[in-house]
């Protein structure tokens, strides 16, 4: 099997996912917790195995084009989940996470344009900036994770401020404890975002010809938008359904960003992508 | 067990067949139960048996030689209890082999009870077959359908909705309030005004876990003999709006005339917590809390018709799922039944 077939797998896992907590939702029945959960690793661990294959083949970090890219993020977000979920058991986190997951993997396999080509030598052989760019889609993954966390919270606020707690309702974690997880993981996105920057910004002091910059603006942007948005909740300035709508805004604002910003960079060469896969 | 065979019965009366000034004549006290056992211990024909006295019913079960003995039962019941037979009898309730099984499993699960689906009834019922044991009146039969009652009353609770949802008020709220803080251990609640339905908010709030309590009333006495009863700490009440922001839940019960938290002093108190939420339960009538502080970021405020509400749609769902539940009863009550006809010697 060649990598996308094991991506093909993975997207199935996370669409079953999906499946069986809407049947559950749909019934008012509890969510099977455990079931999705091992449902999403197995994806997760589809998904590994199909990023792993594409990494051999181009002898690095798979993320040389937006297809790549996607299936990074989507990566990143589960496998935060894989340790988030077991940690604080959020009902319906694993839901959402199979959809989140299912959209990205899917989209990106769908699109057959976002991998036709990839760069080759995108990092220049750099260990330092494939570092920082894994760094910085990881983070992606956890702001991605983030914005679901921000979308049970304003569903929980809104079934608490209309008196609506019956049917699906029923099954969203606590309200504070949705803030908690949201909090935590502002904390530990921005973290690594800005680890991200700063191994970025000492290779590109050095270099400063290699800076694409659209993508140092944009990323950049995003990177004050989120450590805003972190220091304001710090302060108590920005909380409840005020930073669960600008998590959720930042969220979609970066994931739009992506194909825009990879389309724009010009290190490394094009190729076909197809000359990569490798069973 | 077939027709010659003995028979498994229950016999009784319960809220469904007898007011409640003939419960409370048929009530057995502690003294008077173990008399009343042994009454039956000695009572000819009757092989077994385990009484269920619970404020809502009175129910023998038993294995009996055959049906006769069952009058004999009645006659030595309304003797122990001093009531007259024939008045008895239009009360009684009574139920043979497999409905007597259904019974006992329906009780069980809680479907026979007032309040549907409520789960005292599940260790009242282990207690009686406790107390049974104790004294050596069940046998290998009523050891069987008992332990197999207990496992299809839990299967039953497990996998329908009639336990599901909260129906008192009280409950309700600490229903909510896990909504909103999960745990109640850190939560720091404030119960304002001494009634008896803030007492019982309170006490509701303390069963789930919320270890912080505190009691305030127009009366300073009041809240400390509250406040004692409770274990929790008594705050003057003109103390109240400047203490405000210290509070995560906020029962209001007084009788008072007016609002006695308004929209601005609940805003004051936000903006020095603006990031936690402040859950504000108005039980009182005319309301205590200002309804504009419910558009406040971060509060969730509900009145006594709020609750009132979700307590009426918890008990509509326990209700639409009894036929679910009786449909599993039946199933399993029938094939204990059964079971029970093919143990060796009952071969019919």
């Amino acid at each position: 099997m060649i990598d996308r077939h094991w991506i093909w797998i993975a997207a199935a896992c996370y669409l079953v996912g999906v499946v069986i907590g809407t049947i559950a939702l749909v019934r008012h029945r509890k969510q099977p917790a455990a079931t999705i959960y091992v449902i999403v690793a197995g994806g997760f661990v589809s998904q590994t195995v199909g990023l792993y294959l594409r990494g051999l083949a181009v002898g690095g970090c798979p993320l040389g084009n937006t297809f790549e890219l996607f299936q990074f993020t989507a990566w990143s977000a589960t496998a935060l989940y894989l340790v988030v979920g077991l940690t604080f058991r959020l009902s319906l986190l694993g839901y959402f996470t199979s959809l989140l997951s299912v959209v990205l993997t899917t989209v990106s396999l769908a699109i057959p344009a976002w991998d036709a080509t990839r760069r080759v030598n995108v990092f220049g052989g750099n260990v330092w900036i494939e570092f920082h760019a894994a760094l910085a889609l990881f983070s992606y993954g956890v702001f991605a994770l983030l914005a679901l966390t921000s979308i049970m919270f304003l569903l929980r606020n809104y079934s608490l401020k209309h008196k609506r707690l019956s049917g699906a309702f029923t099954f969203l974690p606590a309200i504070r404890d949705l803030d908690h997880i949201s909090v935590r993981l502002l904390t530990v996105g921005v973290s690594l975002l800005s680890a991200s920057l700063l191994v970025g910004a000492a290779h590109w002091i050095r270099a400063l010809d290699t800076v694409d910059l659209p993508k140092l603006l944009v990323t950049v942007t995003i990177w004050i938008a989120y450590g805003a948005a972190f220091f304001l909740r710090r302060r108590g300035k920005l909380y409840g359904t005020k930073l669960s709508w600008v998590c959720i805004v930042l969220f979609g604002a970066a994931l739009l960003s992506v194909y825009p910003v990879d389309s724009s960079r010009h290190g490394g060469d094009e190729a076909p992508a197809s000359s990569f896969s490798q069973p | 067990m077939s027709a010659s065979d003995p028979t498994l019965f229950v016999v009784g009366a319960t809220h469904h067949t007898a007011p409640l000034e003939w419960r409370e004549r048929l009530a057995l006290t502690p003294e008077k139960m173990p008399e009343f056992q042994s009454r039956l211990a000695a009572l000819p024909g009757l092989q077994e048996f385990a009484v269920l006295n619970t404020c809502n019913r009175l129910e023998i079960y038993g294995v009996a030689d055959e049906e006769s003995t069952l009058d004999t039962l009645r006659t030595a019941l309304c003797e122990h209890q001093d009531i007259e037979v024939d008045a008895f009898r239009s009360l009684e309730m009574r139920e043979l082999d497999a409905k007597a099984i259904y019974h006992l499993t329906s009780v069980s699960a809680g479907l026979e009870s007032q309040l549907i689906g409520e789960n005292e009834i599940f260790g009242q019922v282990k207690d009686a077959y406790a107390e049974a044991q104790d004294v050596r009146s069940v046998g290998p039969v009523l050891h069987k359908v008992f332990q197999k009652a207990f496992q299809a009353a839990k299967h039953v609770r497990t996998h329908t909705a009639i336990a599901e949802g909260q129906v008192s008020v009280a409950n309700v709220a600490v229903d909510l309030a896990t909504t909103i803080f999960g745990s109640l251990a850190d939560a720091r609640v404030l119960l304002a005004g001494a009634g008896e339905i803030g007492e019982q908010a309170a006490k509701a709030f303390r069963s789930r876990g919320a270890n912080d309590l505190t009691v305030t009333s127009r009366t300073m006495e009041k809240a400390m003999s509250l406040a004692a009863s409770l274990d929790a700490r008594a705050l003057p009440f003109e103390k109240l709006g400047r203490r405000l922001a210290d509070f995560d839940i906020i029962v209001c019960a007084t009788a008072a005339p007016g609002s006695i938290l308004s929209g601005p002093a609940l805003a004051t108190a936000m903006a020095r917590r603006p990031a936690a939420p402040l859950f504000l339960i108005d039980l009182a009538l005319p309301r205590d809390i200002d309804p504009a502080a419910g558009d406040l970021d971060n509060v969730y405020l509900y009145n006594l018709d709020d609750l009132a509400r979700i307590s009426e749609e918890n008990r509509a769902a326990r209700v639409a799922e009894i036929e679910k539940a009786r449909d599993m009863i039946t199933e399993k009550s029938t094939y204990l039944w059964e079971s029970l006809k093919r143990r060796p010697g009952n071969e019919s």
